[in-house]
């Protein structure tokens, strides 16, 4: 073949890899702009009609009997508490089985199995788990709780935490661990005092996520934490929340309930935007100083 | 704790009394006293034979080279003298590594000490995600009780055995990490004779260095081998005619050559040194 033709062979397959990047990032771009199309009407109608029904009340107020003015202070109160029992519970567990995968188990058999499981567990629906609680633990104690309620989400938490201490064990360079053994230090204070610490923001950001994820739940709590119309900080007795108190609120038919209920969910929202911000920056922040 | 620093006194008085002062010391100290000898070293990562029949003793207070081609298993040897291979699962050693005369492959050799006596420095700078001066400190830590004082007075002097002390005095507090790669590289030295070892293991020390930074840990090693026992692995061939006293030539697991340096980079005996080091192959 002469040096023209195959030239010219060269530009016409130029000219055709253009037209396909050029459609493929067309439809790249619509699809993005679908995707966010969504999303920025949802938040729109929740930070417009949100923000309408902000007022001192809500953080001051308990929730009101249908008709009557009130806030969601013992739904927030309530939020908190069963949130902090759950990140309580399932973080310090979810850390150490992550840790064992990592460190002990590695590739072995079990690890993997452990793995594989962990992934089921973590997209289990969320309704399945609240069913759960509530047959071993909400139906033998014969009442809803608080605590029962932490726990439904505690299971949600576990296999994020687990999944993020994995991942991010995984990252700090096996070279740290030799660096750290070949001193003669034991790999249990190495695993705490070494690896803990490099891992620590991703570790930090793996427990806030699931923080994000857990604070907007409403199907576990449902069967377990239920609703309480007062303010009670008994972790043995139903506790309100937010998300079931935007639920029960946002099905009615009453003006000032269904006003409540965007403002909840506008809290909530901005509640899960900040955490997520809050995790961007530390891992951005530890990102700049590892390299 | 004793102190492994006794300077040269056992070594140096018993071969004045002893008979006739040879006139290579350089092998004699090497026949008379090594620190650490392989014998008769093989090694499996599963059913790969990565080391074969691998005898070599290793002169206190000189520095031996562990030189070869990639995959020569010049690493997999100095990573059998402190055990660290052990940390993953399916490695295997067998024959004998020992020092001062105890084997340390014995499953009875305590690992605490054999680490104690025997400090790595590897091929990346893996400074601790600490300060500077807890870098230095936590391994001590684990093996002494000192007061405020005498640790500070411990990170001082491994801080400048490390040449780094004036470099980092007044950030002692800083993070490691903000530290260059030359520097963290001291850093993990100084770490690693923070806990007055015997033997230091160096493992391709430079080879994510700049010629600078090289140089600096070049004269650090010389420096170094007054008070210990050194060997190094490295692939480049001037750094182990400059620094070494001893260097050994590995091959696809076997120890084709070994004697001290100036033998084997000037007058090696075997064809396959020579190209190796003229640059033949490798």
């Amino acid at each position: 073949m002469s040096d023209e033709a195959r030239q010219a062979v060269a530009d016409r397959l130029y000219f055709r890899r253009r037209i396909v990047n050029g459609v493929g990032l067309v439809f790249a771009t619509l699809s993005t702009g679908f995707g966010l199309f969504w999303l920025a009407w949802i938040l729109w109608t929740t930070f417009y009609t949100g923000i309408s029904s902000l007022n001192g009340k809500l953080f001051t107020m308990m929730t009101p009997p249908p008709g009557d003015e009130g806030g969601l202070l013992n739904a927030f109160a309530g939020s908190a508490m069963i949130c902090l029992l759950a990140i309580l519970i399932g973080a310090p567990i979810g850390i150490a089985a992550g840790t064992y995968l990592a460190e002990y188990a590695k590739k072995s058999r079990l690890g993997e199995a452990i793995r594989f499981f962990n992934d089921i567990l973590l997209s289990a629906p969320s309704i399945v788990l609240g069913m759960f609680v509530y047959t071993v633990v909400v139906k033998q104690i014969g009442h809803y709780s608080a605590l029962s309620g932490s726990l439904a989400l505690a299971l949600i938490v576990l296999p994020v935490v687990v999944r993020t201490t994995d991942e991010m064990l995984k990252l700090v360079p096996s070279a740290m661990r030799e660096a750290g053994l070949s001193l003669g230090v034991p790999q249990w204070k190495v695993t705490m005092q070494v690896l803990y610490r490099a891992a620590l923001p991703g570790i930090v950001t793996g427990v806030l996520l699931a923080l994000a994820r857990i604070s907007g739940e409403t199907a576990p709590l449902l069967f377990t934490a239920f609703d309480n119309q007062f303010w009670s900080m008994n972790v043995a007795q139903p506790m309100a929340s937010v998300p079931v108190v935007i639920y029960k609120f946002a099905m009615s038919a009453d003006a000032g309930w269904k006003s409540l209920a965007w403002a909840g969910a506008l809290i909530v929202t901005l509640f899960v935007l900040a955490l997520s911000l809050l995790s961007r920056a530390i891992l951005l922040r530890n990102k700049v100083s590892n390299d | 704790m004793t102190n492994p620093n006794i300077p040269l006194a056992t070594t140096g008085s018993v071969s004045l009394i002893t008979p006739p002062p040879s006139t290579d010391a350089k092998a004699t100290a090497a026949a008379a006293a090594p620190k650490m000898s392989a014998k008769g070293l093989d090694f499996y990562y599963d059913k790969f034979h990565a080391l074969k029949n691998v005898s070599l003793d290793i002169a206190e207070k000189k520095v031996t080279a562990l030189i070869g081609p990639s995959g020569c298993g010049k690493s997999t040897l100095l990573r059998i003298f402190n055990r660290i291979y052990s940390i993953y699962p399916k490695l295997e050693a067998k024959g004998q590594v020992l020092l001062d005369g105890e084997n340390i492959l014995d499953p009875k050799y305590p690992l605490n000490r054999l680490r104690s006596k025997v400090g790595m420095v590897f091929q990346k700078p893996v400074p601790f995600p600490m300060s500077i001066y807890d870098n230095v400190a936590y391994a001590i830590r684990h093996y002494e009780k000192l007061s405020k004082a005498d640790m500070d007075a411990r990170v001082e002097e491994a801080l400048r055995q490390g040449a780094l002390w004036d470099e980092v005095k007044s950030k002692l507090n800083g993070s490691a990490l903000g530290l260059s790669g030359g520097q963290q590289q001291r850093l993990c030295i100084a770490r690693a004779v923070a806990l007055k070892p015997e033997v230091i293991l160096l493992d391709e020390p430079t080879s994510a260095l700049d010629p600078i930074a090289t140089g600096k840990i070049e004269q650090l090693v010389e420096e170094l081998k007054e008070r210990y026992t050194i060997a190094i692995v490295t692939h480049n061939m001037q750094q182990a005619s400059r620094v070494s006293d001893y260097t050994a030539f590995m091959y696809l697991g076997e120890l084709i050559e070994f004697g001290d340096t100036t033998t084997i980079f000037e007058n090696p005996t075997k064809k396959m040194t020579e190209d190796y080091i003229t640059g033949r192959y490798g």
